[in-house]
């Protein structure tokens, strides 16, 4: 029988402490009774001789100082994992809110995962095709990668998120079952947001290769700091262990590090830029690290963490450290938004990372590599000619400003724009690709080869 | 290390433990902490008290638990067998840990950074009865095919060398000799020998630098160049090749050993430079890159106190090499998390924080960091050297926070990458205009030498164009391009084919992805032997258009693939007279 200490010393935010405690260990999990029946748990953040400190995950209002029971566990927190998991909906510490019973457990781990060797990472190099052209052309998904979308209030990164769920498949990968179960991880975000996840998943049949860890707006912000760890948990269980290849979407991150923000100041730690605590890199790298695959097992987990970006600043620290963990990032624009371009990709500050080593010869098409590198070089150009024409008029410009406007506006409204449910393939995003960039004289093409132009540059009869 | 000891934990925030129990613990000596005899080192101590980092995931300890000392400092184990390996923070290989531990590392594997079962080939070079001084090379071995291992005398070690082993098969722990002192104490030596790699390993002295790392990158050699010996960083915000650069100079730069120093960064990326480092050759010696790389790996979900020892792990054994008498290249990919690293420990220390919270000390650790580069002559009487170049991560791109401000005073060459070059995808996306480097006066002459007499006046052209340029695109970006007259034309045009055909250099190409040094010299001669041509049409009153209708812009635009595809430069040279000509005639 473990001791129980009774009464605490003192109440600050989430935070109680106790003292006169001997043998805790940090990270250990606590319960906390009260005289009510209720039970709150705990976990340890600071040792200090006789006194310790806990984050209590359920919230502090209504403990009373002298009532309180507290009684330490001697494990740290762990989550219940089998094959049943998929299918079924968790709150942010892992614990059923479906109303179904608790998962029969076939092993519990530890929420905080360890580090995978980097010696026995497998470096990813298959192509995920998602359907959308923005994306597989420009800013390739690659099994085994982690891409946030980069977003704002207001825009459409759920529907997109959703629909890179519906389609995302790998082709071509021998006698593997090539589709995903998915994990979704809800972190602060509205009761609406996931509702639309769910009926999204249950329309197209994906509900029972789902799990779902909830945090919502109004839930305590201790249990958001711990979700992403239990769906991370669970992601790295059904890769590793049971060999599904995992996607895994979390939104919203903002929340999540705005927590953490809160959290630390509760604690009274030094604040960094902007207010947020300065081992909010590593916390997140804690996070974004456990996504990859390993030598030798079958599985894998892909990460697609979505952040909305405060106003809409990409060197806001929650965006700027994330790129900095990530391998590339998917921006969604404003300005396409308001267009009413869907989805509103912003391709040049978009970038996949791995896609170099995925695309191309043997994945996805020879060109590919060309394709997308003239891509990006040619539209990078269009945003001058829009500015030169604001000054001095359309009419002014020359020959190939003209040619690079309208090359710009096809790219806009034929290329990045799709429907929600349409599925397009590599070949045909390709195709299309090679058919705008002809729009642009053969010599404006500078990146590619003659060789490639001879077998792709479409010679059309009226450009302008 | 023994089992009975009187200190204990006494409390635990994060990677920060309080130690008490007995009087306080020497500063910066290593303990083991708790019944997992978790990796530690002590970084203050007051009274009774001294706080103690440790190196492991913190969880699951408890306060009581016993805490060991050692009273020594924290040392790595240097000698054969690191070549091709990969170590953590603190100097532990991660293949064995995996061998060991699976695929998740696991913690309180205390280990040694060598295998010390493996027997070395080893021919022994000291004489029996021979008086022998530190960083003297007493025997050597073949430790890769293209790295020999010259085993040195300990630092501060003097004597005379008795019974002298045979040169045969030694382990790196087998005395193969002893050195009696005057008072006739013998102390073994053995092919390895510990350093604490905190303190910066002696030389005999500092030597002026005098030649660049040739990295086959264009816009490196031939701009920004850095000498052998030197420093360089690289700051850039996240998306514009930082890495990718520290990859390409590892692959291609001229150094004999490459310490690449993955510091808080992307797991996937020390998965790369494995893979890919085994499969490429190193085009000097034909060789697998990883014959002549050793890897330092803390990446960023790794524990955030081995950040901060990791890069004097990577700068000790980089020294080690050096003393060899090899040129040795260390890539530290990113200095700012080792920075970050420091702000996390000092704020969990409760430390004064001075400028966006990082400690106070941060300039003087830079500074020291920096400081062990050098080019030197080594205590055995060769020379050798240490290049360092590190990358900068600046928080949100903004190059005047602090860890950017302060490497800058520290480093001479400056390669700046620019977040719109990228978004260009103009790699590597070093911007012309704000990057810079100090070395250059120091190199004329190994340039004159190396790459030809003309080299400084093509490079100072080079340059002007392409600030000539910069000016003029303030206008045109007003007004356009076509009201400019033909010589400003004229300017813009060849900066576009310094800018895309030269600087612009692409990694992932077969052949692009490095360019021998009489190529560059090549291209710069090529591409000015057009623009002194296109001048005299200009000058002539010719209009432009006619030699820019003939295509040669575009085909020098393109002479990078070709040139490293085997299709000689004149060829080229003929090209552009021939374009030339043609125009003139067409007016005459």
């Amino acid at each position: 029988m473990r001791i129980e200490y009774t009464g605490l010393s003192e109440i600050k935010g989430s935070l109680v402490a106790l003292d006169g405690v001997k043998g805790a260990a940090y990270d250990e999990l606590a319960e906390i009774y009260l005289p009510d029946g209720s039970r709150r748990r705990g976990r340890v953040i600071l040792i200090d001789g006789e006194r310790v400190v806990l984050e209590s995950f359920e919230g502090t209002s209504g403990i009373d100082m002298e009532s309180a029971c507290t009684r330490f566990l001697g494990k740290p927190m762990t989550i219940a994992l089998s094959g049943e998991i998929l299918g079924r909906v968790f709150d942010g510490t892992g614990r059923p809110i479906d109303g179904l019973s608790e998962v029969y457990a076939d092993e519990r781990r530890d929420i905080n995962g360890a580090a995978i060797n980097p010696v026995s990472r497998e470096y990813p190099r298959s192509f995920i095709l998602t359907g959308i052209s923005s994306i597989d052309a420009t800013c390739t998904l690659i099994r085994g990668q982690k891409l946030p979308i980069f977003s704002g209030a207001g825009m459409s990164h759920n529907e997109l998120a959703a629909q890179i769920v519906r389609q995302a498949r790998v082709i071509a990968t021998e006698g593997d079952d090539a589709r995903f179960v998915t994990v979704f991880c809800a972190m602060g975000i509205k009761n609406d947001t996931a509702d639309y996840f769910r009926k999204d998943f249950a329309e197209s049949g994906a509900l029972g290769r789902t799990v779902m860890f909830l945090n919502m707006a109004s839930d305590p912000i201790i249990e958001r700091v711990l979700t992403p760890r239990c769906a991370m948990t669970a992601a790295e269980y059904l890769a590793f262990e049971l060999g599904y290849h995992v996607l895994v979407v979390m939104t919203d991150m903002t929340f999540y590090c705005e927590a953490l923000r809160e959290f630390s100041s509760s604690k009274g730690e030094i604040p960094s830029r902007k207010g947020f605590p300065s081992y909010m890199y590593s916390d997140l790298a804690s996070i974004y690290e456990r996504a990859g695959l390993i030598r030798g097992k079958p599985g894998s987990v892909t990460l697609v963490p979505i952040l909305t970006m405060p106003g809409d600043d990409i060197s806001h620290p929650i965006p700027d450290l994330t790129g900095y963990i990530t391998e590339g990032q998917i921006v969604l624009s404003r300005e396409l938004a308001q267009k009413g371009i869907y989805p509103p990709v912003s391709i040049l500050p978009s970038l996949s990372r791995l896609m170099k080593d995925g695309t191309g010869e043997g994945f996805t098409r020879a060109d590919h590599p060309d394709l997308s590198n003239q891509l990006f070089a040619s539209y990078s150009e269009v945003s001058s000619a829009r500015s030169l024409a604001t000054v001095i008029g359309e009419d002014e410009l020359s020959a190939n400003d003209k040619l690079s406007l309208k090359f710009g506006d096809e790219l806009e409204r034929r290329f990045i724009t799709q429907g929600m449910y349409e599925d397009r393939s590599i070949q045909a995003t390709l195709d299309l690709g090679w058919e705008l960039l002809s729009i642009l004289p053969r010599d404006a093409l500078s990146r590619v080869s003659d060789k490639v132009l001879d077998e792709h540059y479409v010679q059309l009869s009226h450009k302008l | 290390m023994g089992n009975n000891t009187e200190y204990y934990i006494h409390g635990i925030n994060g990677p920060v433990i309080k130690v008490r129990g007995g009087r306080s613990l020497p500063r910066m000596s290593l303990v083991y902490v708790g019944k997992q005899r978790l990796f530690g080192e002590v970084v203050s101590s007051a009274g009774e008290e001294s706080i103690v980092q440790i190196y492991e995931d913190s969880g699951g300890l408890a306060a009581g638990e016993p805490v060991y000392p050692t009273n020594e400092p924290m040392s790595v184990r240097l000698g054969p067998g690191m070549i091709g390996g990969i170590f953590d923070g603190i100097g532990r290989p991660l293949q064995i840990i995996e061998s060991m531990a699976g695929s998740f590392i696991a913690k309180g594997i205390n280990i040694e950074s060598l295998d010390e079962t493996k027997k070395w080939a080893v021919e022994v070079q000291v004489k029996e009865g021979e008086d022998v001084v530190p960083g003297q090379f007493f025997a050597s071995c073949k430790e890769s095919e293209m790295t020999e291992h010259r085993s040195m005398v300990p630092p501060g070690l003097v004597g005379r060398a008795v019974d002298v082993k045979p040169s045969g098969e030694y382990t790196v722990t087998e005395p193969i000799f002893y050195v009696e002192d005057g008072r006739g104490a013998r102390t073994p030596v053995c092919l390895s020998q510990k350093w604490p790699v905190r303190e910066p390993r002696p030389f005999a002295e500092r030597r002026p630098i005098d030649r660049p790392l040739v990295t086959g990158q264009r816009v490196i050699d031939t701009l920004f160049p850095v000498g052998k010996g030197g420093c360089a960083a690289i700051p850039g915000p996240f998306g514009a090749g930082k890495t990718v650069v520290q990859h390409q100079l590892a692959k291609w730069s001229d150094a004999d050993i490459i310490v690449y120093l993955g510091c808080g960064e992307r797991g996937n990326e020390m998965t790369q430079v494995l893979d890919e480092f085994r499969e490429l050759k190193d085009p000097r010696s034909g060789r697998p890159l990883m014959e002549r790389t050793i890897l330092v790996a803390n990446t960023s979900n790794m524990p955030v106190a081995a950040r901060e020892a990791s890069i004097y792990t990577g700068m000790t054994i980089a020294e080690y090499y050096r003393d060899m008498g090899y040129h040795v290249a260390l890539m530290a990919d990113s200095t700012s998390r080792w920075a970050e690293a420091l702000r996390e420990i000092s704020g969990r220390l409760e430390e004064m924080p001075a400028e966006e919270s990082f400690p106070a000390y941060l300039p003087s650790r830079l500074a020291g960091f920096y400081e062990r580069a050098g080019f030197v002559e080594t205590l055995s009487g060769t020379e050798g050297s240490v290049t360092v170049i590190g990358a900068v991560s600046p928080q949100g791109g903004d190059f005047s926070e602090p860890v950017t401000q302060n490497t800058q005073r520290f480093v001479r060459c400056f390669w700046a990458l620019d977040r719109s070059l990228a978004y260009a995808r103009h790699f590597p996306s070093i911007n012309w205009n704000n990057s810079y480097t100090e070395y250059f006066n120091e190199l004329i002459p190994w340039y004159s030498e190396n790459f030809g007499e003309d080299f400084t006046e093509l490079r100072g052209r080079i340059m002007a164009l392409l600030n000539e340029e910069s000016s003029l695109m303030e206008i045109v970006k007003l007004i356009g391009s076509d009201i400019l007259p033909d010589d400003q034309k004229l300017i813009i045009e060849t900066a576009k084919v310094i800018r895309e055909g030269f600087l612009q250099q692409n990694a992932f190409h077969a052949t692009d992805t490095y360019m021998k040094p009489a190529d560059q010299m090549s291209m710069l001669r090529i591409i000015l032997r057009l623009y002194d041509g296109a001048r005299g049409l200009v000058a002539a009153s010719i209009p432009l258009r006619q030699l820019i209708d003939t295509g040669i812009f575009t085909v020098l635009e393109r002479m990078k693939f070709e040139l490293g595809g085997g299709r000689p430069a004149s060829e080229f040279m003929e090209l552009v007279d021939k374009a030339v000509a043609s125009v003139r005639r067409a007016n005459a």
